[in-house]
């Protein structure tokens, strides 16, 4: 997918006036906000599961290409065949590959996010194959030729009005506005295509080292109508994904969903474990794992590793108030949100997405709610320490990082400046005491006033007061 | 008990009366108060720029005015987190001075943390006439675990009611830096704030953070509210902010 971080600024702007992104955000508070909260306070050693979870996350990563080739070993001993694809362009390549080799015309996927990242469809669709996303909000969303705006629920930034006017215009039926009608008529358009399609493509949530097996969390039922009716199966999926044994994928499970959608479990946990064998009745002829890179090995080693260990909750933005305030595309690639901020550098290019990591308060609430403890605050910190580094910050920010460094270093410059500064200000702000706009600080006054400082440093008065208390006899 | 008060460099240059008030309430607990006169920074928007180096110069330099002084207290939580949570990183590769920086860390509070846990003050001079709510820093909040602190010390101010606003934990939207570099996205969610502030229908909103309070006067003024009050927690315990 192309990068457009870039324009993070310009989009964000646009997107804090867009009344029905506003709408559409404040829903999150309701359903994924609080809905985590609740589904948490029902365990009553919540701590010791997230602690337990990052455990899981890290010991995978620790010896990663162990569980992988374990991994491969299984899962081609249960007649699935294990891809590698190094770069986004290779999975393209690879998928289309199978695609040709077994014949396919008809595909159906069901959500990955791994997939957006490669731009799949595209290059499927380029090849000539017919794609249909099954996931409704994807689904949404390819009618819209949009992209997904969250990594959960995709399609959070359209309201049903949008969805009841684009499913008029493109199935060509009565428009409905009912959501369960809304449901319907989707269900209806796609059953057919479940039913044609040669090939199904799906991501992995997890994948299980000990069992070869691959593991999707869905809600809508298509994830097992992709995975068992076509002939071929495809799952791509990060090759971080991986975990020892199934017993860690109950402890990840049991915070996957509660941080994920607000459900202490979600309708469907399906584990995938080779191809149809002899005896079987169900389950695809063929089945290809697609692992990929796609810089997911640049992060070890590195102080950026923990973002690994991320398992696509989505907590993170749900809590983020600078993703509350624009959503997701402004963010400018797949993954939007802290968890982005800090992916979108790492995996496009740190110069790609120069204003991701700075675009952050640090509040550190998506560190608090992380179910598998990622400290996001502190790596966005450390791509910013690239990025100076680099040389990558614009230059007037750099200059006045490193003038106020050297006036705070020297304290008879710093107490001089502070009470110029002090006093000036105390003077534009006049009696009402606000400053409505100054010169080079228009961030802060195009929204909001700066209140004025009372007019002398706290240094100044407590030295007089010093000086007084001496004269007076005072010891001090 | 030689108590350093790290004024911060927001309340030296814009609010005086506040590190007054913190010096107030620090006599008033019986402490020895020193003020080391060549104070400046602690290094945190070096820090949280990326710019390591400026940062850990001035860390230094809080170090080395400091660390004589049994504990170290400010009126932000922001600052005493900087030092408490983020200096060990700072001198990570420095073992000798992170020795130093860690024995400064633990002895490192946010004001109302020390009044409560450490010199335990059960009288303050402060007195206050109406309702108030508090607005959690994220700093004090997530880093230093300031939550119940600042709302007991309240709970002894004689006349002040304490009412809870809707999102009391959440940002405010300052963020250092990130308030003049996506200055409408932070206006934005200082905007969520302030709805949230007035819906209380309280007299005053009191925090401990001078950046947040900066964002939150400057927005609600901004938005025509020119009566809902805007107080540093310490002002209201010491009694000089009901002047």
């Amino acid at each position: 997918m192309q990068v457009t971080s870039s324009q993070f600024k310009q989009t964000a702007r646009v997107k804090l006036t867009d009344p029905r992104l506003q709408a559409a955000l404040r829903k999150l508070q309701g359903n994924f906000v609080k809905g985590r909260a609740d589904r948490i306070a029902e365990l009553d050693n919540f701590e010791d599961i997230r602690d337990a979870a990052a455990a899981v996350r890290d010991r995978a990563l620790a010896h990663l290409d162990r569980y992988l080739e374990e991994f491969e070993n299984n899962a081609t001993a249960r007649g699935a065949m294990v891809h590698w694809a190094e770069t986004a362009a290779d999975v393209n390549r690879i998928v289309c590959e199978i695609a040709a080799r077994h014949g396919v015309r008809r595909i159906a996927k069901s959500k990955s996010m791994v997939t957006e990242e490669c731009g799949l469809n595209d290059a499927l669709e380029a090849a000539g194959y017919e794609v249909v996303e099954t996931d409704l909000g994807e689904y949404i969303l390819q009618l819209a030729r949009e992209h997904p705006s969250h990594i959960v629920a995709p399609v959070v930034h359209k309201s049903r009005d949008e969805v009841s006017d684009l499913f008029a215009a493109k199935h060509g039926q009565p428009r409905k506005s009912d959501i369960a009608e809304l449901t319907r008529e989707a269900r209806l358009m796609l059953r057919p295509r479940f039913l044609a399609a040669d090939m199904g493509v799906t991501g992995a949530n997890f994948l299980i080292a000990e069992t070869g097996s691959t593991l999707i969390v869905t809600n809508e039922g298509n994830g097992r109508m992709v995975t068992t009716l076509p002939r071929v199966h495809v799952a791509i999926t990060g090759i971080e994904k991986v975990v020892p044994t199934l017993e860690d994928i109950a402890t990840l499970m049991r915070l996957l969903p509660r941080h994920g959608t607000g459900q202490s479990v979600t309708n469907y946990i399906s584990v995938t474990t080779g191809a149809r064998g002899r005896d079987e009745t169900d389950g695809p002829e063929h089945f290809h794992i697609v692992l990929v890179d796609a810089g997911r090995t640049g992060l070890l080693g590195t102080d950026l590793q923990p973002m690994l260990r991320c398992i696509r909750c989505g907590a993170c933005m749900n809590h983020c108030p600078v993703y509350q305030s624009i959503g997701g595309h402004a963010y400018g690639w797949v993954y939007p949100g802290p968890m982005g901020s800090v992916l979108t550098p790492s995996y496009a290019g740190l110069e790609n997405a120069l204003d991701l990591p700075h675009a952050a308060t640090l509040c550190n609430q998506c560190g608090v709610v992380c179910p598998v403890k990622i400290p996001l605050p502190e790596l966005l910190r450390k791509l910013r320490e690239q990025q100076f580094e680099r040389r990558l910050r614009p230059a007037a920010e750099r200059m006045g990082l490193a003038l106020w460094g050297r006036i705070a270093q020297r304290p008879a410059l710093y107490a001089f400046a502070a009470r110029i500064a002090a006093k000036i200000l105390a003077w534009i702000g006049g009696r009402e005491k606000l400053v409505h706009s100054l010169p080079f600080a228009g961030g802060w006054t195009g929204g909001r006033d700066l209140p004025a400082p009372e007019g002398r440093t706290f240094r100044d008065l407590y030295a007089r007061r010093g000086a007084t208390r001496e004269e007076s006899g005072e010891i001090k | 008990m030689r108590v350093g008060l790290f004024v911060t460099c927001l309340v030296d240059l814009m609010r005086p009366r506040i590190g007054f008030a913190a010096l107030r309430l620090l006599e008033a607990a019986g402490c020895d108060v020193v003020v080391p006169r060549a104070q400046t920074c602690c290094g945190q928007p070096g820090y949280n720029s990326g710019d390591r180096k400026s940062a850990l110069a001035l860390a230094r330099k809080v170090l080395g005015e400091f660390e004589e002084c049994d504990y170290v207290v400010a009126p932000s939580g922001s600052c005493a987190g900087m030092i408490r949570t983020h200096y060990p990183d700072l001198f990570a590769d420095d073992p000798s001075a992170l020795e130093r920086a860690k024995r400064l860390c633990d002895r490192t509070y946010e004001l109302t943390d020390f009044l409560v846990n450490v010199v335990k003050l059960e009288r303050v001079p402060g007195v206050f006439r109406g309702t108030v709510t508090y607005h959690d820093s994220c700093s004090g909040l997530r880093e230093l675990g300031v939550k119940a602190q600042p709302r007991a010390l309240l709970a002894r101010v004689p006349g002040l009611i304490v009412k809870e606003m809707e999102e009391c934990e959440t940002c405010c939207g300052f963020g250092g830096t990130f308030a003049v570099k996506f200055g409408d996205i932070s206006s934005h969610i200082a905007e969520r704030k302030c709805a949230n502030i007035a819906a209380s229908g309280t007299d005053a909103v009191v925090l401990g953070d001078l950046g947040c309070m900066l964002n939150i006067e400057g927005r609600l003024r901004r938005r025509g509210d020119m009566k809902t009050r805007v107080l540093h927690v310490a002002e209201v315990l010491a009694g000089t902010g009901d002047a």
